[in-house]
C-alpha cells in the first residue's frame, strides 16, 4: 500500500495519492463506488468514506478519480485546491500510519506501506519493508518501541519538509535527502 | 413530537422524503461536517445543516434521523432529492438560520 501526500505550494494543489496492489475492482464496481449507498459491508448498508472524500474535494477545487483493475490493484487520486479555505488540514501523519501500520503488523494479513510526503523540492519517505528487513524476523513492527521510533521518524521527517526557507543557508533540494538515508530506496521504485 | 407536525408548525418546506414525515423527533443537532455529524449525532435527531449533497441522506440513514431540515435556503441538487425519497428521510427547507430554527423546536418542546 502506497501513500503519497503531494503538496505543490507553487501550482497551489493537494494531491492525496492511494495505490495498493490488492484484488481490485472491476468497472462496474468502480463506478458504483461514489454512490453513498454501495457498500461492500454486509454490517451495514451505508458506505461514505470515498463519498465524502469525494465531497470535499469537488468543495476545495478539486476532485477524487479511482483506477482500478482486476486482481491487480487500485489507485486512488484526491486532488484539491491547497489554499482553499473550506480544504481541511492534512491532520497527524505520525498517528494515522502508526495506525495503519499496527493494523497490517498481524502475521496472518500482513500489509506493508509506503508512505511518501512531498513539499515542493523536498521529501520524505517510509518504507516499512525497509524496516522489516533492519528488524529481522523476531521483531514484529508492532512493537511499542518500533511504533515510537516510526512516530518520531515521521515528526521529525515533516518537520525538515515543512521547514521552509527561513535560514537561505540551508533550504534547497536534496538537503533532506542527506538527513533521511532511507529517501533514497524509496526513490528507486 | 412527530416529523409531520413540526413541519407544519413551524412553516418548514417539505422538499422530498415524504415517506419519512411520521418518524419521531427527539433531539436536534447542528453541524455542517459530515464526519463530525457521524461521530456525534444521535438516533431521532433532527439535523439541521446547510449541507446540500447527497451524502447528507447516507449520513441520516447511517444514524437513523428523524430528519434534515436545510437552513438559510441553501438550494438542495436533484440527486439528494431522489435519495431522500429513496430512503424515506423527511427533507425539509427552511430560510431561516439554524439557530432560528433550532429556537423554534425548543420552544415546540424538543430539548
Amino acid at each position: 500500500m502506497e501513500i503519497s501526500i503531494i503538496e505543490n505550494t507553487k501550482a497551489d494543489r493537494l494531491t492525496i495519492c492511494i495505490e495498493d496492489n490488492g484484488k481490485g475492482m472491476d468497472k462496474e464496481f468502480v463506478e458504483k463506488v461514489k454512490d453513498p449507498f454501495v457498500t461492500t459491508r454486509t454490517s451495514r448498508r451505508v458506505g461514505l468514506g470515498i463519498p465524502l472524500m469525494m465531497a470535499a474535494c469537488r468543495r476545495c477545487e478539486g476532485d477524487l478519480v479511482i483506477e482500478s483493475e482486476k486482481n491487480a490493484g487500485t489507485r486512488l487520486t484526491a486532488e484539491f485546491k491547497h489554499s482553499h479555505i473550506d480544504r481541511a488540514p492534512i491532520g497527524n501523519m505520525a498517528e494515522t500510519m502508526i495506525s495503519l501500520i499496527l493494523a497490517g503488523s498481524e502475521a496472518n494479513r500482513a500489509v506493508d506501506f509506503i508512505y511518501r510526503h512531498i513539499i515542493d523540492e523536498r521529501d520524505l519517505c517510509l518504507d516499512t519493508r525497509e524496516i522489516r528487513t533492519a528488524l529481522g524476523n523476531d521483531i514484529s513492527l508492532g512493537e511499542p518501541e518500533v511504533l515510537i521510533w516510526i512516530k518520531d521518524y515521521i515528526n521529525e521527517g515533516l518537520k525538515n519538509i515543512r521547514g521552509g526557507v527561513k535560514d537561505e543557508n540551508n533550504s534547497g533540494i536534496g538537503r533532506n535527502q542527506k538527513e533521511n538515508p532511507g529517501n533514497n530506496q524509496c526513490q528507486k521504485r | 413530537m412527530l416529523v409531520r407536525n413540526a413541519g407544519d408548525k413551524i412553516g418548514l418546506k417539505l422538499l422530498a422524503g415524504k415517506a419519512g414525515i411520521d418518524k419521531e423527533m427527539t433531539g436536534v443537532y447542528i453541524c455542517d461536517l459530515l464526519s463530525w455529524v457521524m461521530a456525534h449525532g444521535s438516533k431521532g435527531d433532527v439535523w439541521i445543516t446547510v449541507q446540500t449533497h447527497a451524502n447528507i441522506i447516507a449520513v441520516a440513514t447511517l444514524l437513523e434521523l428523524s430528519c434534515i431540515i436545510v437552513a438559510d435556503g441553501a438550494e438542495v441538487e436533484e440527486d439528494t432529492l431522489r435519495k431522500a425519497d429513496e430512503e424515506g428521510v423527511a427533507l425539509y427547507q427552511s430560510t431561516e438560520s439554524a439557530y432560528e430554527i433550532a429556537k423554534k423546536l425548543y420552544k415546540m418542546g424538543i430539548e
